[in-house]
């Protein structure tokens, strides 16, 4: 059925729909963009009650929750993210995650490679705990997150016991024929103390090569971390040769 | 005026005759059972979930009521053919679709009182008055925003998915924000700027339901007259441009 031309609509319906509409607008640009607060994240609700939210689908709901997790302490207007996380309830939200979907690697791969890298040891150390504390749980699957969280314990925490130990649990539990043979000959580079930027780069090379990584967007999550490990990298060697020159040109 | 208050009339009469009351008041009885087997089950902080289930289910279960009995109030109404009758009369449009305005948010008051007088025994009073009023003018909207739609779309089941699935967006919008702004996706890519430019668009246009009727203000104690305030304007505004959309899509039908 046609609909009756637009003249017959009175002008003042016209006029409140669109004084109305330009007083929404007007409003919602007033209104401040909604931000994430670092100490705002709470306690994760306990598995049970969350099974009866997910209404028989975890899957969808873990996805639901690693986004919700993921949007805190990272949105414009906050400096240092993550760094007043409360890090005993990241790792809860993480645990509830993957109880949800132990197949999914998202939760992993934050705890390594987001909420690991921030510039706090005690921090680090928990988030590679927990990536170690899970890998034998499903090693098949999180191989690459304990070899990340080996890399990080050698150049970021400086321990090369730590590292050694989690090498050497990647070479006790990676036993499966799918996971690549140099995996578990990761104590091999933290011997010879290659290097984070050299270590880095056979590993997420050896990461490449084996097609373990196949997401995209993942691929380029480790690539830009790799160019930011190389940019850090230049700008120390960069600051290593600064004073030399300027002691030259004193002499 | 008189038209308008006689069609709000009628429009509130017939909510009171198809058992709405007894639909609220069991939803309400069996939603406070449940918060009490909750208060059973929970091992610390009963009084706390039990009132923060009874609030979060009773805002769902006022919503989804309000917008069905709207829905289907609008729906038999065109059936019966008695939207063409009232109309064949000397009544303007206008007239009519704010008379039902007024009725159906007549109704939702009533609501969003049974459910408010639920929560009374259960939480501290003046944070359940603050509760109780942003949940008037959320149920308000919801009603604003079910008779636009049924106007619209003339069918219940269309109508009923457009009005949840524009409650569930409004109430999302918010997070949805937050997700899309993370600065751990790459900003620079024409894909993560197109929806990020979509979702801020959509939000313009969205009241920030997010902001409504917080069971926070109940167990917390943390509402303010302030953040009631902002939500009526809320209300007034988004109400103002529903009925503008609303009466728009009436005059240009061809009933």
């Amino acid at each position: 059925m046609a609909e009756r031309r637009l003249s017959i609509v009175p002008t003042a319906v016209v006029a409140l729909l669109v004084l109305a509409l330009a007083a929404q607008l007007s409003l919602r640009l007033l209104q401040p963009r909604p931000s994430a607060s670092a100490r705002a994240l709470p306690t994760p609700p306990s598995p049970a009650a969350l099974r009866v939210t997910s209404l028989g689908d975890p899957i969808a709901l873990a996805q639901v929750l690693t986004l919700y997790l993921q949007a805190f302490d990272n949105q414009p207007g906050i400096s240092i993210p993550f760094k007043d996380l409360d890090y005993g309830q990241v790792e809860r939200w993480l645990t509830r995650i993957l109880d949800l979907d132990p197949i999914g690697q998202y939760p992993l791969m934050l705890a390594s490679q987001v909420y690991g890298q921030v510039p706090d040891p005690a921090k680090q150390r928990q988030m590679l705990a927990f990536v170690s504390r899970q890998f034998p749980l499903d090693p098949k699957r999180r191989w690459p997150w304990m070899g990340h969280a080996a890399i990080m314990a050698r150049h970021r925490l400086h321990d090369t016991g730590l590292a050694l130990q989690y090498a050497r649990t990647l070479r006790e539990y990676a036993t499966d024929p799918s996971i690549p043979s140099w995996v578990r000959q990761l104590e091999l580079p933290i011997y010879e103390d290659l290097g984070e930027l050299r270590a880095a780069k056979i590993f997420l090379g050896g990461l490449l090569d084996s097609g373990a990584i196949t997401d995209p967007h993942e691929l380029r999550f480790l690539i830009d971390r790799l160019k930011q490990l190389e940019d850090a990298e230049k700008s120390s060697a960069a600051s290593r040769t600064r004073p030399t020159g300027s002691a030259a040109g004193k002499q | 005026m008189s038209k308008v208050l006689a069609i709000a009339q009628y429009t509130l009469h017939e909510a009171l005759r198809t058992r709405l009351t007894w639909m609220v008041v069991g939803a309400l009885a069996a939603l406070a059972l449940g918060s009490v087997f909750v208060a059973q089950v929970a091992i610390t902080e009963t009084a706390r979930m039990q009132a923060g289930f009874l609030a979060a289910t009773g805002r769902m279960a006022a919503v989804f009521l309000v917008c069905l009995h709207v829905a289907s109030s609008m729906v038999r109404e065109f059936n019966d053919k008695g939207t063409e009758l009232l109309l064949s009369l000397d009544l303007p449009r206008a007239s009519y679709y704010l008379g039902k305005l007024v009725g159906f948010s007549a109704v939702a008051l009533g609501v969003a009182l049974a459910t408010t007088a639920a929560l009374a025994w259960f939480a501290p009073h003046q944070g359940v008055l603050l509760w109780g009023l942003s949940l008037a003018c959320e149920l308000v909207l919801v009603a604003a925003v079910t008779l636009f739609c049924v106007i619209t779309f003339a069918q219940i089941m269309p109508a009923v998915s457009f009005v949840l699935a524009f409650y569930l967006l409004a109430r999302s919008i918010a997070a949805i924000q937050l997700i899309t702004g993370s600065q751990l996706l790459n900003p620079h890519t024409l894909t993560h700027r197109l929806s990020t430019w979509l979702i801020d668009g959509l939000a313009l246009l969205l009241p920030d339901l997010a902001r409504f009727t917080q069971t926070a203000w109940l167990v917390n104690d943390t509402g303010s007259a302030m953040t009631l305030g902002m939500i009526a304007g809320q209300t007034l505004i988004y109400g103002a441009v529903l009925t503008g959309a609303g009466l728009f899509d009436l005059y240009r039908k061809n009933l």
